[in-house]
């Protein structure tokens, strides 16, 4: 067997993977790849992340040209094979010259299907498969503006949320009644459509491309209908087909792929195929998880040697798209005779779960926005188990609010841990002691495992620590609401949805919290963010400030700082101001940067007098909330001012005053771009323009100094509103409790949260309107006389000793 | 029958009812210019701590209760309430004080 020659045509995922097979083996053969794009191997289901911009094209790559040096790998990138001599056992590059195999791997993939529609030549028609394709998507899309999605699959989804981070408008066009009809049954497919819209993609269903129109380049789309959408970019991903001609030329037995027996060779004994190209007892496979399988059999068929036999894998798939989380695997349709299905549907909240039994045998199941069941589930698939005695758990565990622990520990060495890469548990835990591995990365780099859709992550955080122990360090789990409650804020907002918990203590005793005190604030904002109106206040749940109504300060005094509107006040308000400072003895009293007047070193018991003398709104300087809207003179007395700033300022500041919101939120607006009120360094700051306004978000001038990022530009002082409104809410229920607007924006992206709080389509702008004036609606001021009643005997004072 | 000699210089002290303090919350009294915070526990129990966090010497009683700690509102350091010790500094703690309920008075043994 020593220094057979390999030729492998096809440097893809599913060539290397069977190259590094072989390359375990003793004795490997000569190998020589060919590839036709001209790069080392990638991983080719992370373009998705590319064109996202979650990726850059260098970390997608899998195997460095030194890999291929260190195992003698011949690598012809950029090179095609186009034909095959089976008589001579050679292959014949494009440039004619031939190349001797004793053994040959067909690994070449599989090409995008064009459905019948004219016009597919025009520039800014896109398929969506390799490098070259992403690359030229992202430079076409940064500068255009529109872009439709022919096929609404999973690669088009996947596609369509990359293009909108990439600042476009896009409509996905699907043929059939509901999207990823491969993955998905009607009723997964409906909510997937929903949860889709909210990205503010537009999706359209039944539809057919009939033509791509325009001069030369994409200006729209015309469907079988006559209708017709105007469109800059057009993604065609309406499937893709195995890559066959070679073969079939070469004369070895095609179907719809090359046919290929249990040990992956092909109709010609020496020669062997693997990945989309091939077709097993009728299925093809466009997944990984199932080439890594076929990828061990053929090097071991390769080798020589009979002993592992490939018998078909179970199709399971992840939609990579931030914000959705879809997992569907195996037969999901109720196929066999005795199937039957167990379902829990909760479309408003996006949730959809589908297990397909099959006399007392998971058959395939659906995950859609609650993923976590899925390795389980597809190891259940996988190893045929028996679910009866568990049925009444499958998809439930009495308990929906406890993170249900996944025994690791129990596994056996051979089962998969990460299904994309089908990397099993014993592979893994073999990696970490052999490279002293002490995280994910470090395993991703060995192994592959948890490098796709990175699901399997808390699995391989158990396995390393068992084998690490005490020396294991937890990766920082930077979304996790809290240390004592392990779960994100978004999956408390479920729990806390779903169950209709209204209060701290009823989410505390849902076993979600460990009520260490530190969330407390955190949850109670997040309960009187859901229930604006009938959230039950429980004052030791929030922070001493929002019991009192005032600022603590280093000696346990408090601050209070009235609201003065705009900054705007008068004599009989400062004469007010004046002497209650006086009759309180306050300490000091400072003009603050937000353009109001500060009373400081105020004892907690006078606090309400004081309230009751001013008898001026609460400023709320003591809350994460709506604080000041800080304003210059504007037109009215400035010969530069080109907007009414004070009215505006003020305006706004009536409109918000009183919102908790995740952090402190302060605003401005200035009257020109001279920018006196300081707008481009607040959380929302408004600039008058010549005949209209620019509203800015996400500003900061505290220890770091940030330009707010332009939201809009409107003409009027309403749309001003209107545009601020929808951004603070937003804000409000995304923002992760004591993220300032600063941190927020750049991470969802200004483009992002223009797309999603400004699309009409998806319906959001109005629903966020909705929301805002329920909360709005139920703000009390609480320096107000008829709530200024304590809410305890002892609100505001000490105990006293009995003698 | 003997008495400790560590008892005779203990004082109890009569702090209020148990409704003085909301439950999951503290309250602050002072004794003799000692100022002593008591906690109000969410499981019904009481307990109680100096009253200056050793930090910089923020309110405890105005602090958030956990399950069995409270933290100061002025820079967060947490103390556990049955020990006294901050939690994450080392060899910083606060003296701990005996509490009792007797028909629903809040009693505390404090040294006079």
């Amino acid at each position: 067997m020593k220094h057979e020659r390999l030729i492998v045509i096809g440097n893809g995922m599913a060539g290397v993977a069977t190259i590094e097979e072989i390359l375990k083996k003793p004795s490997p053969p000569t190998i020589t790849v060919f590839g036709g794009e001209p790069h080392v191997n990638y991983n080719r289901i992370l373009l998705s992340d590319v064109l996202a911009c979650a990726k850059t094209t260098e970390e997608i790559f899998l195997n460095s040209r030194e890999w291929y040096e260190k195992h003698a790998i011949q690598l012809h990138p950029g090179v095609f094979i186009t034909g095959i001599d089976l008589d001579h056992k050679q292959v014949i590059a494009q440039s004619g010259e031939r190349y001797e195999f004793d053994k040959l791997l067909i690994a070449t993939g599989s090409v995008p299907l064009i459905p019948p529609m004219k016009g597919v030549d025009k520039k800014g028609v896109f398929t969506f498969r390799n490098i070259e394709d992403t690359e030229s998507m992202i430079q076409w899309a940064a500068r255009n503006d529109r872009a439709v999605v022919i096929g609404g699959g999973l690669l088009g989804l996947e596609a369509a949320r990359g293009l909108t981070n990439r600042g476009m408008m896009v409509t996905v066009v699907h043929l059939m009644g509901h999207l990823m009809e491969k993955q998905l049954d009607a009723t997964a497919g409906a909510i997937l459509k929903t949860e889709v819209e909210k990205m503010g993609i537009e999706v359209r269903l039944n539809c057919t491309v009939k033509e791509i129109l325009g001069k030369g380049k994409v200006e729209a789309v015309r469907f079988s209908t006559g209708d017709l959408i105007k469109t800059d970019l057009a993604l065609i991903t309406a499937g893709i087909r195995p890559n066959v001609k070679l073969a079939e030329e070469a004369g070895l037995a095609v179907k719809r792929g090359i046919l290929v027996g249990y040990h992956m060779q092909s109709s010609h004994p020496e020669v062997f195929a693997v990945g989309e190209c091939v077709e097993f007892r009728g299925w093809t496979y466009g997944l990984v998880a199932p080439i890594m399988e076929q990828a061990k059999v053929a090097a071991e068929a390769i080798a020589g040697s009979r002993s592992l036999v490939y018998g078909g894998s179970t199709p399971a798939t992840t939609l990579k798209v931030a914000g959705i989380r879809l997992t569907s695997m195996g037969d999901f349709q109720q196929n066999g005779a005795d199937c039957e299905e167990i379902t829990y549907a909760d479309p408003n909240m996006g949730i959809y779960k589908k297990v397909v039994l099959q006399g007392n045998r998971v058959a395939g199941a659906i995950l859609l926005g609650e993923t976590e069941d899925g390795p389980r589930l597809l190891e259940w698939i996988r190893k045929g188990t028996d679910v009866g005695p568990f049925r009444k758990s499958l998809l439930w565990d009495g308990n929906g609010a406890q993170p249900r622990p996944i025994p690791v520990a129990g596994m056996q060495d051979n089962e998969t841990v990460c299904g994309c890469m089908s990397v099993t548990k014993g592979t893994i835990v073999e990696a970490i002691k052999t490279h002293k591995l002490t995280d994910r990365e470090g395993i991703g780099e060995k192994t592959r495992a948890c490098t796709s859709c990175k699901s399997c992550g808390p699995l391989i955080d158990q396995l390393l620590e068992d084998a690490l122990g005490s020396t294991y360090v937890a990766a920082p789990k930077v979304n996790d609401l809290c240390a004592c409650a392990r779960m994100t804020r978004q999956a408390l907002r479920q729990v806390i949805q779903e169950r209709q918990l209204k209060s701290y203590s009823t989410v505390k005793e849902s076993g979600c919290l460990g009520d260490c005190g530190v969330c407390k604030p955190g949850v109670s904002f997040l309960l009187s963010e859901i229930w604006p109106k009938d959230y039950a206040d429980e004052r030791q749940a929030r922070f001493i400030n929002d019991r009192v109504h005032a600022n603590i300060q280093k000696d346990g005094t408090f601050s209070v700082v009235p609201r003065i509107y705009g900054g705007v006040t008068s004599p009989e308000q400062l004469r007010r101001i004046a002497d209650v400072a006086e009759k309180y003895n306050v300490r000091m009293v400072k003009i603050t940067g937000g353009q109001r007047i500060d009373l400081l070193g105020v004892k907690k018991e006078d606090l309400p007098k004081i309230w009751a003398d001013l008898d001026i709104p609460s400023g709320h300087a003591y809350a994460k909330a709506v604080r000041t809207v800080k304003t210059c003179v504007g037109s009215d007395f400035c010969r530069f001012g080109v907007g009414d700033s004070t009215a505006l300022g003020i305006e706004m500041e009536k409109r918000f005053e009183g919102l908790y919101t995740p952090h402190k939120v302060k605003m401005a607006v200035s009257g020109c771009p001279r920018n006196c009120a300081e707008s481009y360094v607040k959380d929302i700051g408004v600039v008058a323009i010549e005949g209209g306004w620019e509203v800015y978000v996400g500003g900061a001038a505290g220890m770091n100094v940030r330009k707010g990022d332009l939201l809009c530009r409107v003409d009027i002082g309403q749309e001003v509103l209107d545009a601020a409104t929808k951004f603070l809410q937003y804000y409000r229920e995304n923002g992760e409790y004591m993220e300032r607007t600063y941190d927020f924006v750049p991470r969802i992206g200004i483009e992002t949260i223009r797309r999603v709080i400004f699309n009409k389509i998806s319906g959001e702008p109005d629903r966020l309107l909705e929301r805002f004036h329920e909360a709005k609606s139920a703000v009390v001021d609480p320096w107000k006389k008829e709530s200024r009643r304590p809410v305890h005997k002892r609100q505001f004072s000490d105990l006293t000793i009995v003698e | 029958m003997e008495i400790p000699v560590e008892h005779k210089k203990m004082v109890l002290v009569r702090a209020g009812t148990v409704e003085d303090i909301p439950r999951g919350e503290g309250r602050c009294f002072t004794i003799q210019d000692r100022r002593i915070a008591i906690f109000h526990l969410e499981d019904g129990s009481f307990g109680a701590v100096d009253h200056d966090c050793p930090h910089r010497g923020g309110p405890l009683s105005d602090g958030i209760v956990g399950r069995d700690s409270v933290i100061c509102p002025l820079h967060g350091w947490r103390i556990d309430l049955r020990t006294g010790v901050v939690i994450g500094q080392e060899g910083k703690s606060v003296k701990t004080y005996p509490v009792r309920i007797e028909q629903g008075e809040i009693l505390l043994k404090v040294q006079g």
